[in-house]
């Protein structure tokens, strides 16, 4: 997770600028649109990812290089002729993203869906997770039915795991298969994800599983193969819950709307875990390698004494980190199949 | 705030990339992982199975060797008795008839010797009688001319023999 000494080296270059833990380390967990690897002489070398913006229907993209230090990009809608300015402000309302600046000097943000730091990061861990998957799948198909080897190994101890301890305690016998694919995926999604995020070296140490909309996008997943498939007795649960009074069903619908809010809460919940554990872990690393660089400031040599420290403190958290990527992993996986499980179950016949 | 407003734009791709993996994972891969592991599983059970049945079984052939030699082992234990049994009979039988034969044998040496002795002793006392008489003969015709002693003598000879 070391990454972001990228983003120290930076700071430290630019020396008349004070340095800013706090922004440092926000600026790591949060999404930029080009990949900072680092500064060499002053030059900030990284890859410029391209921008993707949709404006009244028409997608714009150009590359994140011409928005360099405040530059603008220049041009013209082809069908009312119309120039357009791009900008990316350094302050207010939309900081950082990329807004059309109107003739008035109004910013208006168009529909952004632009490959950025995290959506790259994305997609190379997706390509591995695919990859990994497929290398698996053909040891399978070579070797059958013999016991497994390498990777294979690996990984079918996992699947197994998902399988035999999560999927199988929370679901019953007759609906696991229907869930299973669904959970090794979110298991493996997440853990892997989790492992790059502490990886410092280029292609991997972004922080997605730390980002909300992508721990938000696996909580709707499970929000939606729970109640797409939950079966009767499930709805029954919620809109008829079984041995409560009547009087909390009707006239007020009591019951019923907590169990709704039930519904929503859950996978809110889920996601909330996930982004939050990943972050605070990404934020705690980062806090000890930048209190060498505040301490450095004051004197050198207390900045010599605190990487020692500090050092040896986000080795212990980095290693905690390996334990809460599979943690949370397990966490998210065991809770959406309990989920299904609550969603699946048939009720003893009264 | 930034950190905890998601993205639309990564909202978007993650869905995308999400559901590109999700599908790939349970259209491909994992049908193919878990019919493996499965089969496996239950080749895994089967063998387990044959290697409990196929123990049962053995158990069962050295139970059943075991009453075999035990049978076999009582078998010659009787046949062993039988035949120390027939060999002592047989000794005692031939004991018997050789003591049987040896009787008869001594009996009729005895009844030989018997008849040799009686044999002999007719013979001996033929020859005896004969000689006697030859004796007799001898001095009679020698005697008998001499009247008056041949004549004592007789008498005297009678006398004795009357006298005994």
């Amino acid at each position: 997770m070391l990454f972001s000494t990228q983003n120290f080296v930076v700071a430290e270059n630019k020396s008349d600028e004070e340095f800013k833990a706090g922004e440092v380390i926000i600026e790591h967990v949060l999404d930029s649109y080009d990949w900072h690897l680092f500064t060499w002489k002053g030059h900030h070398v990284g890859i410029n990812l391209p921008i993707i913006v949709i404006n009244e229907g028409r997608i714009y993209s150009f590359s994140t290089k011409r928005l360099h230090d405040s530059a603008t990009y220049v041009t013209t809608d082809k069908k009312t002729g119309e120039t357009i300015t791009f900008t990316i402000p350094h302050e207010g309302q939309y900081k950082g993203k990329v807004v059309i600046l109107g003739a008035d000097g109004s910013q208006k943000r168009p529909l952004d869906i632009s490959i950025t730091k995290n959506v790259m990061a994305l997609f190379i861990s997706c390509t591995l997770i695919i990859v990994l998957f497929y290398l698996v799948m053909k040891a399978y198909q070579k070797r059958g039915e013999k016991a497994p080897k390498g990777l294979q190994s690996l990984i079918e101890w996992l699947i197994v795991y998902v399988r035999d301890d999560i999927a199988r305690k929370a679901i019953s016998e007759k609906c696991v298969d229907r869930y299973l694919p669904y959970l090794v995926t979110v298991f493996f999604f997440i853990f892997i994800n989790n492992l790059l995020g502490l990886i410092p070296i280029f292609p991997f140490g972004a922080n997605i599983t730390g980002n909300i909309a992508v721990t938000a996008v696996l909580a709707l997943f499970t929000f939606f193969i729970t109640n797409l498939l939950g079966n009767k007795e499930y709805y029954k649960d919620i809109f008829n819950t079984p041995g409560v009074p009547w009087f909390l069903k009707f006239p007020l619908p009591l019951m019923p709307i907590i169990e709704t809010v039930g519904c929503f809460t859950k996978p809110f919940v889920l996601a909330v875990r996930l982004f939050a554990n990943i972050t605070a872990g990404h934020i705690v690393v980062l806090g000890f390698i930048s209190s060498i660089f505040i301490v450095a400031k004051i004197s050198m040599a207390g900045g010599v004494g605190m990487s020692v420290f500090s050092l040896i403190l986000a080795i212990f958290v980095d290693v905690i980190e390996i334990l809460v990527a599979y943690i949370q992993a397990y966490v998210f996986t065991l809770l959406s199949a309990l989920y299904f499980g609550m969603a699946s179950k048939e009720h003893h016949k009264e | 705030m930034e950190l905890i407003s998601p993205d639309f734009g990564f909202i978007f791709w993650m869905t995308l990339a999400f559901g590109i993996v999700f599908f790939f994972i349970a259209k491909f891969a994992f049908p193919v992982i878990n019919k493996m592991l499965k089969q496996r599983e239950e080749k895994i059970t089967e063998a387990l199975e044959k290697a409990e049945r196929t123990h049962e079984e053995m158990e069962k052939l050295q139970a059943h060797n075991e009453i075999l030699l035990q049978q076999a082992r009582e078998e010659r234990e009787r046949m062993l008795n039988e035949a120390r049994q027939s060999s002592e009979k047989i000794i005692e039988d031939a004991k018997a008839k050789a003591k049987v034969e040896a009787d008869r044998m001594v009996e009729s040496a005895k009844e030989s010797i018997e008849n040799e002795y009686k044999a002999a002793m007719t013979e001996i006392k033929n020859g005896i009688a004969n000689i006697s008489i030859k004796v007799a003969e001898k001095i009679l015709q020698q005697e008998l001319s001499k009247d008056n002693a041949q004549m004592d003598y007789i008498d005297k000879i009678i006398k004795d023999a009357e006298n005994q």
